[in-house]
This record gives structure tokens, sequence and C-alpha cells, in this order.
């Protein structure tokens, strides 16, 4: 029994009114990425709302806090949704997500708006960037510790192997990766376009530690997660969340290759509304 | 080791380790990385004063470059060093996304840059990093001309907040300047005052331009020399001063004639002061392995080819 087991209708909540966010968003830009967005709003839920992220809206700078670098840049509505919903944000500013002077741009841009740590968009920088965080920490004695969400697909990306090496090597056990394997990426199905099994034994064999949770959407489940994450020393984590790309539209669900890229139309929103609940 | 005229001879890079050694005394918060090639770019000079400064990653030039633009957002004033060749040829999305777009403060050390890499070849020889980083918004790019030059722009890249792209070279050249020298981000050294043409150097090229005035102070030449190792931003005020009092203009550089000094220095001509001018430089085409200044040779950077330029663009000028 997990020790947030008590919050979990709450972040619960939290967790569709997100959704609702990201279709609505993703409607009215008619772009974006509603499916990778979607995949990972338990794991966004959970850093943010259930106690693992030391952070503080209002003070965004704040030196000591704990640092979520979105490295799958692209999904941009989870972040923008659960920054509001955080109050680093207005949510009236959602609407305007891809507008021209919006404060929301279409792939994450460092500090635009304020609580998006990286610039990114091109795959694969994320993990190094946290190690660069994490040499810093070190550095500087701070205990503050990074989160870095990375696509599945965004692991075909050389780079990321590259930061993996030199996290295990410098033994930053202050970073802790979230692999969110929703199993597509751009061009459909990423076991027909880049295997990427044995995924636990790469990360192990690199020299992380390994936490695969079993439901990347189960609130529970990544919070535990987080928390034996914590608990290790002199290795970097990461956690291995399968997830579904779409999740909580049964359209997108059932395809999830059409829904990486584009926005809702208008019924379609209605019906994606509907499911949500929120 | 010196000149026939008695000048010190030195590498730019060899300002690396040094300078880095007095940034950190100094109390500023540098944190160097290099990516196997410390002995070359001479980073690793830092661990031995500060061996919690300097780290490598090993062959990683990408995971390297964007470990320096998490350091930068963590309040650091970090240093990655490699070869040119690498940085920007390796790692382009890396500093264009993680460093320029956010206008991080990151300062890269690219050493053994051009052609003057010699034996190598063409693999190693970076004739079109400036054309990558000047199209950077938000990059100052720096090409010192010697030792001290390179100390200075060094000093002045970790001093001064914003990124910076300096590029140092590998073969041991005159030591130009003393310690008076007053090296300022953007601003034109005239070397030599002249009236009837004006030479526009940077790096290797400003001491073989030194030789080239020579020359052409004997057959009644008047020329000006004018070291520009800022390419960007670029002193303006000096190229159209140039212009206007001189007529012409030859600029001289280790790089790709499309893309670095001479292009900066082409564009700033014809948007404010067009004036004959000859571009000394690599013709579009790609380096070759042999002795340095065999190959310089062979590429006609020397003082003879800025002469010919010279007398091309006094032709033109007068035509």
């Amino acid at each position: 029994m997990t020790s947030i087991a008590p919050a979990i209708p709450a972040l619960q909540a939290v967790a569709r009114r997100i959704r609702r966010h990201i279709v609505e968003m993703t409607h009215a830009a008619q772009s974006g990425h509603p499916g990778g967005s979607l995949s990972a709003v338990e794991i966004l839920t959970t850093l943010y709302f259930g106690d693992v992220l030391r952070h503080d809206p209002l003070r965004p700078d704040w030196p000591e806090r704990d640092r979520f670098v979105m490295s799958k840049g692209h999904a941009t509505p989870v972040v923008y949704a659960t920054l509001a919903e955080s109050g680093y944000i207005s949510a009236d500013l959602l609407p305007t997500f891809r507008q021209l002077d919006s404060p929301l741009p279409g792939h994450v841009v460092r500090n635009q708006p304020p609580g998006v740590e990286m610039s990114g968009g091109a795959l694969g920088m994320g993990l190094s960037f946290c190690n660069g965080l994490a040499l810093a920490a070190r550095i500087d004695g701070r205990s503050n510790r990074s989160y870095c969400l990375l696509g599945d697909g965004e692991l075909n990306e050389g780079q990321n192997w590259e930061a993996a090496m030199a996290a295990a090597h410098f033994e930053f056990d202050q970073l802790t990766a979230i692999v969110d394997r929703n199993g597509f990426q751009n061009d459909g199905r990423g076991d027909d376009i880049m295997r990427l099994e044995p995924l636990i034994d790469k990360w192990s064999a690199f020299g992380w530690y390994v936490i695969a949770v079993d439901d990347g959407h189960d609130l529970a489940q990544l919070a535990d997660a987080f928390a034996e994450a914590r608990q290790i020393r002199g290795r970097p984590q990461v956690i291995i969340a399968p997830t579904v790309k779409g999740k909580g539209v049964s359209y997108m669900e059932a395809d999830p290759a059409s829904w990486h890229g584009k926005g809702p139309s208008d019924e379609q929103l209605q019906q994606a509304l509907e499911e949500i609940g929120a | 080791m010196t000149t026939d005229a008695g000048l010190r001879m030195a590498a730019t890079r060899e300002a690396y380790g040094p300078t880095l050694i007095k940034l950190a005394e100094a109390g500023y918060d540098i944190v160097a990385l290099d990516a196997d090639l410390s002995a070359s770019t001479g980073g690793k000079k830092l661990a031995e004063k500060f061996p919690d400064r300097w780290y490598t990653v090993g062959a990683a030039e990408a995971n390297m470059i964007s470990m320096a633009a998490g350091l930068a957002a963590a309040g650091k004033t970090p240093f990655a060093a490699s070869f040119a060749v690498f940085l920007p040829g390796h790692c382009f999305d890396q500093i264009r996304m993680g460093i320029a777009q956010p206008n991080l403060n990151v300062k890269l050390l690219a050493s053994h840059g051009g052609l003057s890499v010699g034996e190598d070849g063409a693999s190693a020889q970076a004739i079109e990093d400036l054309a990558m980083m000047t199209a950077l918004p938000g990059f100052s790019v720096v090409v010192p001309a010697d030792l001290v030059e390179a100390e200075k722009a060094i000093w002045a890249a970790g001093t001064t907040d914003g990124p910076f792209y300096l590029r140092v070279g590998r073969p041991k050249l005159p030591v130009l300047y003393d310690e008076s020298y007053e090296f300022a981000v953007g601003r034109a050294d005239v070397r030599r005052e002249g009236s009837d043409a004006t030479v526009i150097a940077c790096g290797l090229l400003v001491h073989v331009a030194d030789q080239a005035a020579e020359i052409l102070a004997a057959e009644g030449v008047s020329l000006r020399l004018i070291n520009m190792a800022t390419i960007k931003p670029l002193d303006e005020a000096a190229v159209v001063a140039a212009a206007r009092e001189t007529g012409a203009i030859v600029t001289a550089e280790e790089h790709n004639v499309i893309g670095g000094l001479g292009s900066a220095v082409a564009r700033c001509l014809a948007l404010q002061a067009p004036v004959p001018m000859e571009q000394v430089g690599v013709q579009d085409r790609f380096g070759a392995s042999g002795k340095w200044q065999a190959v310089l040779e062979r590429y006609g950077l020397t003082a003879d080819g800025i002469v010919q330029a010279v007398r091309r663009v006094l032709a033109r000028k007068t035509a």
C-alpha cells in the first residue's frame, strides 16, 4: 500500500483536468502532439502533485528546486497543462497554445513560460542537460534532483546513450529518467521502426538502476517507483513506464500512429471530453 | 622558440589552460569540459589546481555540449572544448537549440581550427565552422591572432555573459602583442595605418598579412592592416572607415570564402560602403593532408597570396 493512496482520487481528478486541457489545446491549435502528451499525464501528475518534485510555482527560479526536464520536447500540451494546474501559469493562457505572441510555443523553449527548464524539440538532449544539472549540484553540494522524461522513440537518438554512459560513470544518483514507453513514434509502431528491446537490459548494462513498473498510468505504482528511485545511492535510476499513446481518448488509443502530431476536430473534441469526464 | 625577428612563438591554443586557471583563481564560477582531447586543448591544466572544476566526458561531444547547457542553466560558467571540426561539426543541433536559442552562458573553445591542422587532413580541417557559428543568433565568434590575444579573448568570454565561440589553432605562431594590448570583443585592431588598400585578416593570417604589408611597402603600396579577431559582432565602423579611406579591401582567413570573415565583410561593404574587394581564403573546397605550411601554400594562404590579392584589388580600384 503506497503512502499516497489517500491522495489518489484527488490526483486522478488532476489527471482528468490535464487530459481535458490537452485535447482542448490541440483542438484550438489544430496542431500539436496529443498522443504523446496523453501517455505522459500520470507521470507528470505524480511528479508535480504526488510530492515527488520539490518545487514552488511562485518561485520558478528557486535555486534549490528539483528540475523536471522534458526531453521529448514536442509533447508540450501535457507540460503546459501541468504548469497551469500547478499554478505556474493561468489556465486562461492554454487556448493561445502555438499562436503568435503566445507564451506557449509548439516545442519546449526554456523559461517560456517559467517552469520550462530546457529548450528542446530536437530529441535526445535532455538527459545530457540533466547531467550538467547534476554536475552543478554536486560541485555546489546541493541536494536537488533532476527528473528527465524521455520518449521511447526518442531513445533512437544516440546522444541518450552517450548521456547514459556519462551519468553512470559520474554516479549521478540525483538523476532519475522516466521512459514514456508508449510504443509508438512519429512514423508508427516503434518495434517496426527501430527495435528497443531488451530495454531493461540496455539500461542495466549502461549501469543504471532500473525500475520497471507494470502500468505507467497507475499513480500508486509511479509514486512507489519515484520513492524507490530516491533511495538509490551511487547510480542514476530509470523508471520504464509502459503507457498507452492517446490514453483516455478511445479513438486515439485505437489508432495511436495517427495521433502523434495533429489536433482533434470539433466532433472529436466533444467525444474526447465526454470520455475524459473532467 | 622565436622568429627571425625575435618574436616568441606559441600556439593560440596554449592560452586555454592557463586562462582557465586565472579565471578560477579570480573567483569566476567556471567548469571546463573536455571530450577526450584534453591534451590537445590544454583544458586539463585546470584540474591541476582545481580538480573539481574540470571533467572529461570521453569521445562524446554531443553529450558534452548539452551538459554544458545544463551547467549554465544551473548558474555555472561552463567551457566546453574540442576540435573546431567537431564544434560545431558534431554538435550543431546541441549548440543551436541547447545554447544559442536559450542564450545560455556557455563558452566553446574550438581548437585546431582551419587548414593549419596539417597532416590530419580534410577530416580534421575546419573550414566551415565560422559559417555555422556566425549564423546562430546571439553567439559571439572570435578568432584570436596570437597567444596574447587568445588569452584576452578567453578571459573576455569567461567574464562576459552570453555564448561565445573561440577558435584557436594548432601551430606555433609569432606572438604579436604584449600584455599592454587592450582586446575588446567586437573591436578591430588597426595594426598598421595605410591609405592605398586595407587587408582585414583574422587568426593565423594576421601575421601573414604583416609580412605581405612589408613586401608591398617596399613597392610603395601603403597598406592598412586590420586584425578582425571578432567575426561577430563585426566591427562595421572599422570596415566602413577602411572602405572610405582606402577604397579597396582584401580579407584573409583560414576558412571557406563562403560564410566566414570575408562574407561578413562583403555583406557590410555591400550594404554600407561598396568598394572593390578580394578574398584570400579556402576557395570552396576541402583541405588536404600535409605539413601545415605546405597546405597553406597549396591553398594560397600566404604572404604572396595576399600580395597578389592586393594587386588585383588595386587594379580594380583604379580601373
